[in-house]
């Protein structure tokens, strides 16, 4: 029974992982292709970088900002892995 | 009015070449003049699927060049008279597509036809640039399937900005067609639905067209899959997705075989 349900449940999976990384991915390049949204995203990404860095570790690798396009509002999305022990201090 | 409307995907080997000849020749059975042109040069295929491959004399370079009239080159389909085919070259170097060239050759087809549906080549270089510059319409032809799925975003991208319309300030009417579709599947997860996929792209539904044998089936006698096999899943998709083209409101749904249980689970209202 286990066994059947975790291949269900690893079939269930494989789509929402694909639409998940299609809509980071293309996140990125439709900012690449138009100049302003593109300067927002990198903008936000390091601006959002300086702050946290200031009173937390965390990787580069580990923020995630993600813009989706709606037709009546856009939503931003950041998503941010911070490490177990909050110091509270700059480890670097 | 004429409409010239592309067909275009990024991706290579997800149907635009198949759903150029379907939708033309659906469009075409409905009694609209209908000329579908193969854009695709040094590989061109369109003439082949469409079973006119013999019939080749000139092509749309000849025509582009001026060294044949256009009425030299067209094909009229031996099945539906209100076909024709415009065959790409498959000897000659794709830069003799010239952008003048290639301007007079649309309006002189916009002057004979209802419909001018131009088969682009895979990718998003200058010979895809080529067929979508004059499109009112664009047809983007997308497989549930994550690389199809980004390079048909790239496309859209490009029809925003790269066609006649976008340098005017207008934009070209956009319709996504979903090919390869396998309604079991995603219906267990293990491939992206439509919803899916319209949510990523958010551009309208054209239609839904399934995986199915009668495609290849069609493509190897040479026949657009509505005139080979009409009462086919596909051919249905298609002749549907013509009937949205031509202003027809109709719900799109993925066209199922047998009623009960498996129609009501996959009927999709988008």
């Amino acid at each position: 029974m286990s066994f059947l349900s975790n291949i269900f449940a690893r079939r269930q999976q494989s789509s929402s992982v694909a639409k998940d990384r299609l809509q980071i991915l293309l996140a990125h390049e439709r900012g690449a292709g138009e100049a302003g949204e593109s300067d927002l995203i990198r903008q936000l990404h390091k601006e959002i970088m300086e702050v946290i860095a200031r009173h937390v570790a965390v990787d580069q690798d580990k923020v995630q900002i993600k813009v989706d396009r709606g037709s009546g509002c856009s939503m931003l999305e950041i998503d941010v892995e911070v490490p177990q022990q909050l110091s509270g201090k700059r480890v670097s | 009015m004429a409409k010239v409307l592309v067909v275009t995907s990024g991706k290579g080997g997800v149907g635009k070449t198949t759903s150029t000849a379907a939708l033309g020749a659906a469009l075409a059975q409905s009694g609209q003049n209908v000329v579908v042109v193969d854009f695709d040069v040094g590989l061109r295929n369109l003439d082949l699927v469409m079973g006119a491959e013999r019939r080749v004399v000139f092509d749309l370079i000849n025509v582009v060049q001026g060294d044949a009239r256009l009425s030299q080159a067209l094909i009229r389909d031996k099945r539906c008279e209100t076909l024709s085919i415009l065959p790409a070259s498959q000897t000659r170097d794709k830069d003799a597509l010239t952008s003048e060239g290639v301007a007079r050759v649309m309006d002189e087809l916009r002057e004979k036809f209802d419909w001018v549906i131009c088969d682009s080549p895979a990718g998003i270089e200058r010979g895809a640039q080529l067929a979508m510059y004059h499109a009112d319409m664009a047809v983007i032809v997308t497989n549930p399937e994550v690389s199809s799925v980004r390079d048909s975003d790239r496309i859209i991208g490009l029809l925003d900005s790269k066609t006649q319309k976008a340098e005017q300030g207008e934009k070209v009417e956009k319709h996504l067609l979903l090919t390869r579709y396998d309604p079991a599947r995603a219906a267990r997860k293990e491939m992206l639905s439509v919803e899916d996929v319209l949510e990523i792209l958010s551009i309208p539904l054209l239609g839904i067209v399934p995986e199915s044998e009668d495609v290849l089936k069609s493509s190897n006698v040479g026949a657009p899959v509505t005139l080979a096999a009409p009462t086919s899943l596909p051919a249905r998709a298609y002749f549907e997705a013509a009937r949205r083209l031509s202003g027809e409101k109709l719900e799109v749904s993925v066209p199922v075989e047998k009623r009960g249980f498996f129609d009501w689970l996959f009927k999709r209202d988008a």
